[in-house]
């Protein structure tokens, strides 16, 4: 249960990182708070011969909100959102999500970009972000690209960040002061990773709602008709989850997770529409 | 080897290290402080658990080059620190511990929850403990023992 050897450095600005990452191509792995990446090497699932430590990057911990959205740098902590101690465009639900994630001794060092970069499929983040329709800004050796959520986890432990590329923030639109959000998290024991995830945003006055499903095993899910019904109003919500699940035949749902999935979803909506 | 300069309990210490080696297994090995337990040593339970700059965090998932410039705080530093010694009197009042492996952690992870005013009721303190594991006291007298202790601190509930 020992991390195996490697080499450390700690660059001195987001662009110095980038380019050690391109040097060292395919060796180098990018570390933040290290809550998964160092459990994974102690575990020898990860050997990285080189760590890139960003977490003390200026450009990477900071937080800037204009009227539309605040961005937040990958290295914010989860304990930072947790507290408050970073602007919440979110009406709690930003909070809400980082106090049902893991222990505070791991939300104390956990980033919000690490956990968007692992993209692990049972993480809280991922889902919430793209129900928020949030984007993901990057920076690699070509410069600046934005993604948004929705896109940017593409499958377990996936996303499109490529070769030489590291997250710089999280842009997350402003929810009006009437949105409503429901959240919940299924798990067999408090802090650990979720065996289902609802998240519903639901804001009239922006036009926009969009119900997702965590631990879905891949990439959050977009539930399409449920978030429809959400914003046009319906009485039959457990039929609309159902045709969303059944549209989502490649996740290979068996029968508890479905259950599981369902309810996560219904009463994520029933906390929007109560 | 990497040099690395650290506060260790409110003492400087410099030492050159291995990128590889945990916080944990650095104080435990080179500084002696073995107060500060290894269980699963991969974030599970919870038993490595100190302050990272005045906040807990996993010694085991840290590792030693990346403290640099940081201040850690071990269950060895806490002589005179009302809250522990609080914790520590109601963990031997209410028999709080069997074999005391998890003991170091609970008692720092139980400050802080006091301090953030998260121990104001048997639910929270049940939640603040879901990251420390005992394997032998079944928890019912570690939170009885937490509950005791944070009345002393005159917190209300963080749900009243």
């Amino acid at each position: 249960m020992k991390a195996p050897a490697v080499d450390y450095v700690r660059p001195r600005s987001l662009a110095e990182a980038v380019d050690l990452l391109a040097q060292h191509r395919g060796a180098a792995r990018v570390i933040a708070g290290g809550q998964s990446l160092v459990a994974m090497m102690n575990l020898r699932v990860a050997s990285p011969g080189l760590l890139i430590d960003i977490s003390r990057l200026p450009e990477l911990c900071s937080v800037s909100d204009d009227a539309d959205a605040v961005t937040i740098g990958a290295c914010v902590r989860h304990a930072a959102i947790e507290d408050g101690r970073v602007a919440d465009p979110t009406r709690r639900l930003m909070p809400r999500v980082a106090a049902s994630l893991a222990y505070r001794a791991i939300r104390t060092r956990g980033t919000i970009g690490g956990s968007l970069a692992l993209s692990d499929p049972a993480a809280e983040w991922p889902a919430v972000l793209t129900a928020l329709d949030a984007e993901v800004l990057v920076r690699g050796p070509g410069g600046r690209r934005s993604v948004r959520c929705a896109d940017f986890t593409t499958g377990i432990f996936e996303t499109t960040l490529a070769d030489g590329e590291i997250i710089e923030s999280v842009r997350i639109p402003r929810l009006s002061a009437d949105a409503r959000w429901g959240y919940l998290k299924l798990s067999r024991k408090s802090g650990e990773f979720a065996s289902a995830l609802g998240v519903a945003v639901a804001d009239r006055t922006r036009g926009f709602s969009r119900v997702t499903l965590g631990a879905a095993n891949g990439a959050p899910l977009v539930l399409e008709d449920t978030s429809r019904l959400l914003s046009n109003g319906g009485h039959d919500l457990r039929s609309a989850v159902a045709a969303d699940l059944n549209r989502a035949a490649d996740r290979h749902f068996d029968e508890f997770q479905r259950n599981l999935h369902t309810v996560a979803a219904m009463r994520a909506v029933q906390q929007v529409l109560q | 080897m990497t040099a690395i300069r650290l506060q260790i309990n409110g003492a400087a210490v410099a030492d050159d290290v291995p990128p590889r080696l945990s916080l944990a297994d650095f104080l435990r090995e080179r500084r002696n402080l073995t107060g500060t337990h290894l269980g699963c040593e991969h974030g599970v339970c919870g038993a490595c658990t100190l302050l990272v700059d005045g906040e807990p965090a996993r010694s085991c998932l840290m590792l030693a080059v990346a403290c640099d410039e940081r201040e850690i705080r071990t269950i060895e530093g806490f002589a005179g620190d009302q809250v522990i010694e609080a914790l520590r009197r109601n963990f031997h009042q209410h028999h709080a511990l069997q074999c005391g492996y998890c003991t170091p952690a609970m008692l720092i992870t139980a400050r802080d929850l006091i301090l953030r005013r998260r121990a104001g009721s048997e639910r929270d303190i049940r939640e603040g403990l879901a990251g420390n594991i005992c394997r032998c006291t079944g928890y019912t007298n570690i939170v009885t023992a937490i509950a005791e202790a944070a009345k002393e601190f005159g917190k209300e509930p963080a749900n009243a």
